[in-house]
């Protein structure tokens, strides 16, 4: 299996399933806007802010997930030291980044029209800050520092404790009075959003998802070829 | 299988791991009371160290029936089925404040049972619907 992870095997590949993307992408965007936008009704409280949601969500989830990759791969990688995983944490922190960012911005612009307010300082909306920091902590460790080896352990280290925020972000709403409300989506239980709002939510969750596979496998072809690059200089 | 390198740091990882979570753990526990957003009214009640008159936020449900609105001022209560408070507030709320619906106040406490609020949030449950599927539960419930 580390085999067929070697850089050189995957490269060729990356170039086929980022064109695949490329050719559905935007036909499954234009599908999810016409449902999120347009043929999704109106919420029976909150009117058309409801569409907001179709964006912040499922931007809170990849940007979630992406922290949990890396988290994941920084501890395969610390334990079997293979180089190709911190290879895939620099390609994926970006894209986390920026969905973590949207589901705050999203989250603020839904907030004034709701709660009455852009921001609060509760415990969800703090801890999704601090998992902005973690993002940038953790890129900026690769950027600024140029031994690789070194880079590796701390951007390891940043993301095994930043774990540990995604635990409190997921669990901020059960644990502590917040202004957030709680998650709609539980496993194992009935949803309280209704189907005709549930579609549309999925269907974005696939556009962004997409956005983000493409963005990643462009990064990670990239930094194969950075690493190539750099190996024939050294000979 | 595996080597002796990789079994030491399996288990330097799971041990650090745990040392993480626990002091991790303890400082939430401490910082339990200023993580709350807001108190319930029950809380509120019980609090002991709870100045009047210092900046705090009480949160619950409003009342059904109990909001009353003149040119100056609007009042209700804020419930959370097992003790009340009563509110003042003078200035606008948001749309989504309504009876039975999410609340939270900030403001000061006058005593125990009164309350006068600078800013009104409302807060929102994790339901989403169409308006007619709201028309149809509450015709089912009746």
């Amino acid at each position: 299996m580390i085999k067929f992870l070697l850089p050189s095997n995957i490269y060729f590949f990356l170039g086929k399933i980022i064109k695949f993307i490329n050719s559905i992408f935007f036909l499954i965007l234009i599908i999810g806007l016409a449902f999120a936008l347009v043929l999704s009704p109106p919420d029976y409280i909150q009117g058309d802010s409801v569409r907001i949601m179709y964006v912040h969500v499922p931007s809170a989830w990849i940007g979630l997930a992406s922290f949990s990759l890396i988290s994941l791969f920084s501890i395969l990688n610390f334990v079997f030291k293979t180089k190709n995983l911190y290879l895939i944490n620099k390609s994926i922190a970006p894209i986390g980044l920026l969905f973590t960012s949207l589901a705050v911005v999203t989250g603020s612009l839904w907030g004034q029209p709701t709660w009455g307010t852009w921001w609060a300082w509760d415990a969800r909306l703090t801890s999704m800050i601090i998992l902005i920091f973690f993002y940038v902590l953790f890129i900026l460790s690769y950027k600024l520092i140029k031994k690789e080896d070194l880079a590796v352990k701390v951007s390891s280290f940043l993301a095994i404790i930043g774990s540990i925020n995604l635990i409190i972000i997921k669990y901020s709403v059960e644990w502590w009075s917040t202004l957030h409300q709680p998650a709609s989506l539980k496993l194992g239980n009935s949803s309280s959003i209704h189907s005709s709002m549930m579609l549309p939510l999925m269907i974005m969750l696939l556009v962004l998802l997409l956005y983000g596979a493409l963005i990643f496998l462009m990064k990670y072809k990239t930094e194969i070829i950075k690493m190539k690059k750099k190996n024939v200089k050294r000979l | 299988m595996l080597t002796k390198k990789v079994k030491s740091r399996i288990s330097f990882l799971v041990i650090s791991i745990v040392l993480l979570i626990t002091s991790v753990f303890f400082i939430l526990n401490s910082l339990k009371e200023n993580v709350l957003y807001f108190l319930t009214p029950t809380e509120a009640k019980f609090k002991e160290d709870l100045e009047i008159g210092k900046n705090i936020r009480i949160g619950g449900m409003v009342k059904k029936g109990s909001i009353y609105a003149d040119s100056k001022e609007i009042k209700f209560t804020i419930t959370d089925f097992k003790n009340e408070i009563l509110v003042s507030f003078s200035g606008t709320v948001p749309n989504l404040f309504a009876e039975e619906k999410g609340v939270v106040a900030e403001g000061k406490l006058k005593d125990k049972n009164f309350f006068v609020a600078d800013r009104i949030l409302a807060k929102h449950d994790e339901n989403y619907m169409p308006p007619g599927e709201k028309n149809f539960l509450d015709n089912n419930a009746k």
